[in-house]
C-alpha cells in the first residue's frame, strides 16, 4: 500500500504517544485506587494529608481557662456554663499571638439566638427563659445590665 | 392429617418463616461493619438529637469560621432547619442564612415572598433539625466524579481534592441531601468533612464543640463502647432519605415525617 494511506495512522499513533507521555508527567505519582476500591477510592492520596493538616481555629474552653481563670470559674458556676467561651468570644486560633485580641460579639442578636421567645412544644427551645426584644429595653445592649458570665448575679 | 393438609400446612410454615425476614428488612448499622470485611478501626458517624436543638445556630457560625467558608456568602457546610407544623396540617420550614445567626424571629422566612407570621396558639409542633454531610456508605457524589477528585477515606469521610476538581458540578447534582456547593473562593466542589483535621487529632468537630446543648455528637461506629454507637444500636434513630439506598451515616433522634 502507498505511504499516504499510512500517514494518518502515524499521526494518530504519534498523538496517542504524546498524550500518554503528557499523562505520565501530569498525573501525580500517588494517584490511584485506594482502599475503598475504584468506585469510591479513585483519588490522589496526598489530598488526605491536606485535609488532616487544615488549621484548627476553635481551641475549646480548656485552652482559655488557665489565663482567664477568673471568668472561667465564674462562668462554670452559672447556667451559662454549657456555652463554650469561643461561641461568644470568637475562635481563639493562636491567641494571644494571633489574633492578639478576640472579636467579642456583644449585640442583642447574640443573646436572642437562645432568648428570643419561640415556645415550640417539641423542642428544647421552649424551656429557655426569654424576653420580647421589642418591649424589653429596645436598643440597649444586654450586657449593659446583665453579666453574661453569671446572668443570675443580678443587674449591674 | 391427610396429604392435602400436610402440604398446605408446610407451605404456610415456610411462607411464615421467610416472609417476615424479607418484608421487615431495614438498614442495620451493624451490617455496615460486618459486610465490608475491612480491618479499619474507625468509622465516623454523627448523631443529632433534635429534641435538644434550640436553633441558636452557633454550630453554623463555628463551621463557617473553622473551615474558612466566606462568612457572608449564602453557602454553608452545615445548616439548621426550622419546622413549624400548624393545626391546619401545614408544614412551614425555613433556614435563613443557614441559621448562621440563629432564629431571632417567630416569622417564617419565605425567601422572595417575604415572611409568614404564625400565631403561637396555631402551632402543633415546632422543632429544629441540624443538617450536614451524611458521609454515606454508598456516596453517589463520589460515583459520579469524572476525574477522581472526590473520594471516600476508609474511615468513611468523603473529601474533595481542591487541586484535582474541575468544577463540573456533577457531585453537587448527585447528592440527594444538597450538602455540596461551589466554594466561592476556590471554585471547586465543597462539602462537610466532619472537620477531618480535628477528628484525626482526637478532637471533636467544630459544630459539636460549639453546641451548648449537646444536640450534635460525633462517634466511631466500630467502637462498641462509644456513647454514640451505644445510642445508635439501642435507641430509635432515623436517617434521611433511606429510600435512595445511600446508607447515610448521620443518625437522628426525634426525626419527624415532615423532615426530608
Amino acid at each position: 500500500m502507498k505511504s499516504h494511506v499510512y500517514r494518518p495512522l502515524w499521526v494518530t499513533l504519534g498523538l496517542i504517544a504524546i498524550i500518554l507521555i503528557a499523562r505520565f508527567f501530569y498525573v501525580p505519582k500517588d494517584f490511584g485506587i485506594g482502599e475503598r476500591g475504584y468506585m469510591y477510592g479513585w483519588h490522589r492520596k496526598g489530598d488526605v494529608e491536606f485535609w488532616k493538616n487544615f488549621k484548627v481555629k476553635y481551641r475549646g474552653s480548656a485552652y482559655c481557662k488557665d489565663c482567664h481563670s477568673e471568668n472561667y470559674a465564674k462562668l462554670m458556676q452559672s447556667p451559662h456554663a454549657i456555652i463554650p467561651c469561643e461561641d461568644c468570644h470568637s475562635p481563639a486560633i493562636d491567641h494571644p499571638e494571633n489574633p492578639p485580641k478576640l472579636q467579642i460579639q456583644k449585640g442583642r442578636e447574640l443573646c436572642l439566638r437562645c432568648h428570643y421567645p419561640l415556645p415550640y412544644p417539641t423542642s428544647g427551645r421552649a424551656n429557655i427563659p426569654s424576653i420580647d426584644p421589642d418591649k424589653h429595653n429596645p436598643g440597649i445592649e444586654c450586657v449593659s445590665c446583665h453579666n453574661p458570665h453569671n446572668p443570675l448575679e443580678g443587674l449591674k | 392429617m391427610n396429604r392435602r393438609d400436610f402440604l398446605k400446612n408446610t407451605a404456610r410454615v415456610i411462607g411464615g418463616i421467610t416472609l417476615p425476614l424479607t418484608a421487615f428488612k431495614i438498614i442495620n448499622p451493624r451490617e455496615l461493619l460486618a459486610s465490608t470485611g475491612d480491618t479499619e478501626k474507625v468509622r465516623w458517624v454523627f448523631l443529632v438529637d433534635t429534641y435538644k436543638c434550640v436553633g441558636c445556630g452557633m454550630c453554623v457560625r463555628a463551621c463557617k469560621l473553622e473551615n474558612e467558608i466566606p462568612y457572608d456568602a449564602k453557602v454553608t457546610r452545615t445548616w439548621v432547619e426550622r419546622y413549624v407544623i400548624t393545626k391546619d396540617g401545614k408544614t412551614h420550614a425555613d433556614s435563613p442564612m443557614g441559621a448562621r445567626d440563629g432564629f431571632t424571629t417567630s416569622k417564617i422566612d419565605l425567601g422572595i415572598d417575604g415572611y409568614e407570621e404564625i400565631k403561637n396558639q396555631d402551632i402543633d409542633k415546632g422543632f429544629f433539625v441540624p443538617k450536614l454531610c451524611n458521609q454515606c456508605a454508598n456516596p453517589p457524589c463520589v460515583q459520579v466524579c469524572p476525574v477522581g477528585a472526590t473520594f471516600q477515606v476508609p474511615d468513611g469521610v468523603v473529601l474533595v481534592d481542591r487541586t484535582w476538581c474541575i468544577g463540573c458540578g456533577y457531585c453537587i447534582m448527585a447528592c440527594p441531601y444538597g450538602v455540596r456547593f461551589f466554594h466561592p473562593v476556590y471554585h471547586t466542589a465543597e462539602k462537610c468533612t466532619f472537620c477531618y483535621h480535628r477528628i484525626t487529632k482526637g478532637m471533636k468537630t467544630a459544630c459539636v464543640d460549639a453546641c451548648p446543648f449537646g444536640a450534635r455528637q460525633i462517634g466511631n461506629l466500630k467502637d462498641p463502647n462509644d456513647p454514640v454507637t451505644k445510642v445508635i444500636m439501642t435507641e430509635r434513630v432515623g436517617i434521611l432519605k433511606e429510600e435512595y439506598g445511600t446508607k447515610p451515616q448521620v443518625y437522628y433522634l426525634g426525626l419527624d415525617r415532615e423532615v426530608k
